[in-house]
This record gives structure tokens, C-alpha cells and sequence, in this order.
């Protein structure tokens, strides 16, 4: 049994991340004592807020240098935390602030690091995890033998914790900040323009455009601006995060005329995102291996596209209509 | 200031339109016919050389390397294609580009062969790679790099960096939401580890590709073999799952029908 760690951060306004309590369900889950730690502004409230979770001892690191995500600080400060600990095993979630910095704290604890953690168990006290290897295409069960290990859990697998909040009386754990830790200042987060805030992690559903949005329709001609009219009416009605095939997004890098609001930030797929809804329909898209990896987290799954034959049909999706997806998405967004 | 040393690190991945099938080696797992497969460069260590050029060009004296750890004879090949693509020179590893292979023990190899740049200068250095394989996919090994070289910053999903006067820069990278978190940093040295960023593919360029060529292959010929293995991982399976779905194809139906169907799935 390896003496357990549930490393977390907050968020800006001190709130811990749906991934963080998703991590505390994890911990719990391999039934051995754990200790939570916690760094980001309002650690030690946080650690208040989920004084329930079952750990045997909270840590927290709320100096100012880790009020933002960076990397420097953000090491310094799991390291830190991971030390005082003195813990063999640490789960921490994957979030972008943690897939950041945790594999440079790895290094300085002397730890080995996995990340993209999809099932973890502990049957007999010896832990093996799950990960996707080659972009989701090959699962891949292991262990490994060194302490400390560091496993980073991807998003959305555990189901986030729930309980009761106490008193903590969690344990500030000083860390000597230098001025080279210091050397990059964050200076704010940008969102999309409004009409172009379309990626929505927590939607139910995932609509997904290809390039045959942009491409000449049946009366030859493009229908460009009908396109991107149809599609955020869409998202607007079924609030559903917005996905785009790579096709679709190089053509913007290109500067062709296409979808203002659609951006690299939108692809799913082999060198896109991998994101995890219940439901996803892929519209104009044609469904090809390089695609469909982005779909390995979307468990139903529908296309709209004019080629019977295309990847779709090939047990991709569940549903494929084979119909024009200007006509079908005026008439969903008219019932919706 | 004069320029920029940037050392990109990038390798080969399976072209994605090939199926891949797991199958269990001596040396642990592998893909059956591996050493057959058609290899890309690594896609966000592209984006990341591409970015890497294009800085280079835009502030004199710069200089872009490529460090890449991969089988010497599927490096060879994939440089017919690469090198005509940006002006670099190539520092070769010869060793697995196998996803299987352990992040910590491949971040070693990486950061003593960037060590080993005759006349490496760490206030001019910039080390660039893609935010994550697409054969490993861990997210993990730049960070590494960043660590072995005494590099304290770091910066993950890059999609732009814009260089000051005073050789400052500013940094956006991605994070959750489609949002970017904008930062500074003072300068190099430091380590970008890059999503898409924001240029398309360069198109090839014979010229370029023949000035590349003389120094690839000399480097080819002295990588250094570099025993990259599966580490510290005991794996115990890899397997495709089986996920082939029972597709209905909806041919005939009109688009009332249709929308009508899909509305009711969205909803219920
Ligand atoms: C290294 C590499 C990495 C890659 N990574 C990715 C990745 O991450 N993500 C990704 O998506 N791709 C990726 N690809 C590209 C992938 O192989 C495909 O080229 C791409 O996904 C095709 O996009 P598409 O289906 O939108 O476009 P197309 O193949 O052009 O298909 C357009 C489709 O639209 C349909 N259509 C047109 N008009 C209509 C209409 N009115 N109604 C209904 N249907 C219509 C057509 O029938 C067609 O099937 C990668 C490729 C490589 C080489």
C-alpha cells in the first residue's frame, strides 16, 4: 500500500475544479488512507469545503505566488506540498494548469509521471492505471514499481465528490519562492469573442462541422454565410459546444472564406481535442480514422452527410442520415 | 541581441490514416510492422518548427535546430520531406520513437543531446516541441527537457508568442473552455511546448531542402544510438477495444422525418 496523495488546485475565485472533486472520488475509490493538498488562491478554505472527503490530513499552499497558473511557482509549490506529505502515490487532475506544471514537479520530487489517466484500481494494494496510447487508439493497462508516482486523471472520468464541509485545519506549507520563479507574470486569460464562445466542455451535446459546409452545394454555388448562420442558431438553441474537423479549421488558416467563429481551438480528432459528452452529431464531416479518434468520449453518436458511404456509415456512428445538413439543421433549429 | 538559438525537439509518429495494431515485443509493446509503417513529422513538434522558422526569420541571427530521437533509417526517410519544408540542422538521435517508450527516460536523451550543442548559448536559447505526441500523447516530456537544463519557464498548448524589443515575450496558451491564459516572461531562456499555433504548413521548398540535406546527412550518420525504452512502465495489455458500432443508415427519410428524429434524441 503506498501512503496516498489527492493533489489539487482552485480556481480564481477559490472554488475547487469539477476535475479536483472528480479526483477526490478517485483517491477515495483505491480504499487506503489518503491526504488531500491544495495550492491556488483560498487553499485553505478550499480544503474546508470538502473537509468530508475522508483524508487524514490536509495541505495547502495559498501564498500570492500561486494566485495564477504558472508554471515556476505552480512546481515550486507541488513540490512543496508532495514533500510534506511524504506521499508515494499522487493523484492530481488533468487539468491545464496541472498538465503544465505537475511533470516538472515529478522531476523535482524524483517522481515518475502518467498523465490522461482513463481507470485506475488497486486490487491488493497494487495500483494499475489505464491510459490511451497513439491518440486514443490503443488502451494500454500498466503499473509502475518507483515511488513517488504521479498520475494525472483525464476529466470527466469520475464522477465528482460530494459532501459535507468542517474544519479542516489544514497545514500551510511554506515554500521559499525565488525571483527566477517569478520571471513570467500572467497577465489575464482571454475568451473568445461572444459569438465565437463555442466551446462548451459540460454541453450534453457536441455538434460537429466539416469542411462540406464550405464547400459548393447542390445549385453550385457556396452558401457560406447560410452555413455559419444555421450552425450557431443551432448551438444557441441545443447549448451544445461547438467541434470542428481539421479540414474545416485549415481552410480558415488558408484564407479562404469560411466560418468567422470557428477556430484551431474548435478540431476534434488526432491532433485535436478528445472531449467528453453523452452525445455528439457530426454534420458535413466526413468521418475519417484521423477524425473519429476526437469521438472516442462521446458515447451516442449521429452524422448528417449526403455520402452513404462515407466513414460514418463504416461503424463509426450509431445513426447515419444520409440527407443534405442544410436542409436538416433549418428544420432542427425551426423544432427546436 | 543576436538571435535566437531554438531547438525544436520533434520526431516521427505512424501517419494517422494507417491502422495501428498493438503486438507484444521482447522489449516490450509495439505495432505490428512498425519499422514498415509511413511516418509523419510528429504533427505539434511541426507546428512547432514551423513557428520556429518563421521566428528565426524575423529576428536576425537566429539559428533552428531539430533534435530528434526516432529509428536513424525512418529518420532518413522523413527528412526527404521535412527539410524541404524550413532551414534547420538536424541533430539526430537513433533510437524507438515507439509510443510505448517512457517520457523520463526519452527527456534525457533529449536534453543532453540540446546539452551538447557545440557553442549553445542558454540567454539565447529557446526550446520548442509539440504539447503532446501522437504517439505517446503524455504532455510530459518538455517539461522534463525544461527541468534537466535548469529552465524555469515553461509554457504548455502555445498558440503564439510575440517577441519585444528588450527580448521579452508574450505567451498564449490554451486552457479549458477554448479560453487563453496571456502571460510575459523576461526571456530566454525557455521552453514552449506548442499546440497549432497560427501558421499553415509551409510549402516545400527544393532550395531549402538541399541546403538542409548537407548537414542531415552527416548528423544521421553520427546519432548516437540511444537505448529508449519502455522505462519504468510494466505494462500489462494494450488493445484496441472493440468499438465497432451497428451504424442504422438513414436513407430515404425526408428532412422532416429526419430533423423530427434528431430533435427527439437531442431531447430525451
Ligand atoms: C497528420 C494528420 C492529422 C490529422 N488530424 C486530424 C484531426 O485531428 N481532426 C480531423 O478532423 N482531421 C484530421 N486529419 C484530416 C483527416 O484525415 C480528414 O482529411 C479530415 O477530417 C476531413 O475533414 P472533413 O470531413 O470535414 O472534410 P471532407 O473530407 O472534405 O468531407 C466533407 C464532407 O461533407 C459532406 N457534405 C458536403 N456538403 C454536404 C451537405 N450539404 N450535407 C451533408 N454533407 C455534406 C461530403 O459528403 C463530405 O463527406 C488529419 C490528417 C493528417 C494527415
Amino acid at each position: 500500500m503506498s501512503k496516498t496523495l489527492a493533489l489539487l488546485h482552485t480556481q480564481a475565485d477559490g472554488s475547487l475544479p469539477k476535475a479536483a472533486l472528480e479526483t477526490l472520488t478517485a483517491a477515495a475509490s483505491l480504499g487506503q488512507p489518503f491526504d488531500v493538498a491544495i495550492l491556488g488562491a483560498g487553499a485553505s478554505a478550499a480544503a474546508d469545503a470538502v473537509q468530508g472527503c475522508g483524508a487524514a490530513a490536509f495541505h495547502t499552499v495559498d501564498d500570492p505566488a500561486v494566485a495564477q497558473p504558472r508554471y515556476a511557482t505552480d512546481a515550486a509549490a507541488a513540490t512543496a506540498l508532495i514533500q510534506a506529505s511524504g506521499a508515494e502515490l499522487v493523484l492530481a487532475p488533468g487539468t491545464s494548469r496541472f498538465a503544465r506544471s505537475l511533470p516538472g514537479a515529478a522531476h523535482r520530487v524524483g517522481a515518475q509521471i502518467d498523465t490522461h489517466i482513463v481507470a485506475l484500481n488497486a486490487e491488493g494494494g497494487a495500483v494499475r492505471a489505464q491510459r490511451w496510447f497513439y491518440r486514443q487508439r490503443i488502451l494500454g493497462a500498466f503499473s509502475r514499481a518507483a515511488r513517488p508516482w504521479l498520475l494525472l486523471l483525464d476529466t470527466g472520468v469520475f464522477a465528482p465528490w460530494q459532501g459535507a464541509a468542517g474544519a479542516a485545519n489544514a497545514q500551510a506549507v511554506a515554500v521559499a519562492f525565488t525571483d527566477d520563479d517569478r520571471r513570467t507574470a500572467v497577465t489575464g486569460v482571454q475568451k473568445p469573442a461572444a459569438d465565437a464562445q463555442t466551446i462548451r466542455p459540460d454541453a450534453k451535446l457536441l455538434f460537429v462541422a466539416g469542411a462540406g459546409w464550405t464547400k459548393k452545394q447542390k445549385d453550385g454555388q457556396f452558401h457560406i454565410g447560410e452555413a455559419g448562420a444555421l450552425i450557431l442558431d443551432f448551438l444557441g438553441k441545443a447549448q451544445a459546444s461547438l467541434g470542428s474537423s481539421k479540414s474545416l479549421v485549415d481552410i480558415q488558416g488558408e484564407g479562404q472564406e469560411t466560418l468567422t467563429f470557428m477556430s484551431h481551438m474548435n478540431q476534434v480528432g488526432q491532433t485535436g481535442s478528445t472531449p467528453r459528452h453523452p452525445k455528439g452529431i457530426a454534420t458535413c464531416c466526413h468521418g475519417e480514422e484521423p477524425h473519429a479518434v476526437g469521438w472516442r468520449f462521446i458515447n451516442e453518436r449521429r452524422a448528417v452527410n449526403l455520402d452513404p458511404n462515407c466513414g460514418w456509415a463504416q461503424g463509426k456512428a450509431d445513426v447515419l442520415y444520409v440527407a443534405d445538413a442544410f436542409e436538416v439543421m433549418a428544420k432542427v433549429n425551426a423544432l427546436l | 541581441m543576436n538571435g535566437f538559438q531554438i531547438v525544436v525537439c520533434g520526431s516521427l509518429v505512424p501517419d494517422p490514416l494507417q491502422t495501428l495494431e498493438p503486438v507484444t515485443t521482447p522489449q516490450g509493446p509495439g505495432l505490428k510492422n512498425e519499422t514498415m509503417l509511413p511516418s509523419v513529422l510528429d504533427p505539434w513538434s511541426a507546428h512547432a518548427l514551423y513557428e520556429a522558422a518563421n521566428l528565426a526569420k524575423q529576428t536576425a541571427g537566429s539559428k533552428v535546430y531539430l533534435v530528434s530521437l526516432g529509428p536513424k533509417a525512418k529518420l532518413q526517410q522523413l527528412m526527404m520531406t521535412v527539410a524541404q519544408k524550413v532551414p534547420f540542422e538536424l541533430v539526430a538521435l537513433d533510437g524507438s520513437a515507439s509510443g510505448f517508450t517512457d517520457a523520463h527516460g526519452v527527456a534525457a536523451a533529449l536534453a543532453d543531446a540540446i546539452a551538447a550543442i557545440p557553442g549553445l548559448d542558454k540567454s539565447r536559447l529557446l526550446v520548442f516541441g509539440g504539447c503532446a505526441s501522437a504517439s505517446r500523447d503524455a504532455g510530459v516530456t518538455m517539461q522534463l527537457v525544461c527541468e534537466r537544463l535548469g529552465i524555469r519557464d515553461f509554457f504548455a498548448g502555445v498558440d503564439e508568442i510575440k517577441m519585444a524589443e528588450d527580448g521579452s515575450f508574450a505567451v498564449l496558451e490554451r486552457i479549458e473552455g477554448g479560453e487563453y491564459l496571456a502571460s510575459t516572461c523576461k526571456g530566454a531562456p525557455a521552453v514552449l511546448a506548442w499546440a497549432t499555433g497560427n501558421l499553415p504548413e509551409p510549402p516545400n521548398n527544393p532550395q531549402v531542402g538541399m541546403a538542409n540535406m548537407r548537414g542531415v546527412m552527416p548528423s544521421l550518420m553520427k546519432a548516437k544510438p540511444t537505448p529508449a525504452g519502455v522505462g519504468g512502465i510494466a505494462y500489462e495489455a494494450t488493445e484496441i477495444p472493440p468499438q465497432k458500432r451497428q451504424t442504422r443508415i438513414v436513407k430515404d427519410a425526408s428532412t422532416d422525418e429526419i430533423a423530427k428524429e434528431i430533435v427527439e434524441w437531442i431531447n430525451n
